[in-house]
């Protein structure tokens, strides 16, 4: 739910980076932090364990610039991948403009990446949402691990809606902007047509 | 879209403003927040800049999403009232209608009771505004309205400046 601040002349956005558990969700938005101009970006917020594992949510306000005399903000959460988790999840998706999925490479993990994306489905139908309409990107993460399974096997099996697919590793920022610029370029998209 | 989008125009930001500011004073707190259920700032009075306040209303949302969670596994609808008290410093935090949350941070100056007053009466009169609005995102949502949208002519160029391409 896009908030639109006419007073203050602001528009309001939250993406929700989803995933299967250490697929690289949080690694996204510490590289974003780390290389966004600290004017423009807000203090990152991670609600973690002892152990660095994503508890309850990371959360990072991003300033973007202006569109059309507004002021565009990116609020960007990640929820925490581990199985167990799913009450939180399903709390964070609430109210989400966009997705972006982090999907792990690595062939061991395809089939927790599979199971992620019926988990979202499922989130984001209880949210009121759904997976086939929301503005929605595909991030194949970790494309550096000698494991990963080639491009085209991971996109017959994780791929639903020709959303966008963009190629990963996170941990050295390739594909990160490119990913966060192809979800909010459909949620505004999504603000000019509604 | 689960729910419309929160459109808020001049007059009923200000209307909110006055509110909590007024709640702000009358209740002695230090800073009074309205945040939205999602994690948006709507509204602040008070020491604003002492305080993070992006990050206040992302956490706030986060522990009310989480007490909602918890309240409706005991079979409670909501928990409309979390109080954290600290050694200085106090949080109360309460739901305001369906959208909005409301937090008050105060310390000695001020009592538990007296905000627990004012907040009754200051969440009536937001809870109204924000009715106003959530019927105006539907009536608009169903009908066309002759408002033209700034937003309906977003171009790739727009987008591909926000990233500074």
């Amino acid at each position: 739910m896009t908030f639109i601040n006419y007073a203050s002349r602001e528009i309001n956005c939250k993406i929700v980076y989803y995933g299967p558990g250490l697929c690289g969700k949080t690694t996204n938005i510490q590289w974003i932090h780390e290389q966004a101009n600290p004017e423009k970006r807000g203090k990152l917020v991670s609600l973690a364990t002892e152990t660095d594992r994503t508890l309850f949510f990371d959360f990072l306000p991003l300033d973007m610039g202006t569109v059309k005399g507004f002021k565009v903000r990116f609020h960007l959460y990640t929820v925490p991948g581990q199985v167990f988790y799913d009450a939180s999840r399903k709390l964070i998706l609430r109210g989400c403009d966009g997705v972006i999925f982090v999907a792990d490479s690595q062939r061991p993990r395809l089939e927790a990446n599979i199971e992620s994306i019926a988990n979202l489905a499922t989130n984001l139908k209880d949210n009121g949402f759904d997976i086939r309409t929301i503005p929605y990107v595909l991030q194949l993460n970790k494309r550096d691990m000698p494991t990963a399974a080639p491009i085209q096997e991971m996109e017959e099996l994780l791929r639903f809606r020709n959303e966008p697919m963009i190629e990963a590793v996170a941990s050295r920022g390739v594909g990160v902007i490119d990913t966060l610029k192809a979800c909010a370029r459909q949620i505004l998209m999504e603000l000019q047509r509604s | 879209m689960a729910k419309p989008d929160m459109v808020m125009y001049e007059e009923e930001y200000r209307a909110l403003q006055e509110i909590i500011s007024r709640l702000q004073v009358d209740s002695a707190s230090k800073v009074v927040f309205l945040v939205d259920k999602n994690g948006q700032q709507i509204a602040a009075s008070g020491d604003v800049r002492s305080i993070d306040a992006t990050s206040l209303a992302s956490l706030t949302a986060g522990n009310v999403a989480a007490t909602d969670g918890l309240a409706k596994l005991i079979g409670e609808k909501e928990f409309s009232l979390l109080f954290h008290e600290g050694e200085k410093d106090n949080l109360h935090i309460s739901i305001v209608g369906k959208r909005g949350i409301l937090v008050v941070i105060f310390d000695q100056t001020s009592s538990l009771a007296l905000v627990r007053l004012r907040v009754k009466r200051a969440s009536r009169e937001l809870a109204e505004i924000f009715e106003k609005v959530e019927l105006r995102a539907q009536t608009s949502s169903t009908t066309t309205s002759n408002f033209e949208s700034p937003f309906s002519e977003i171009t790739d160029e727009d987008i591909d400046k926000l990233f500074g391409d």
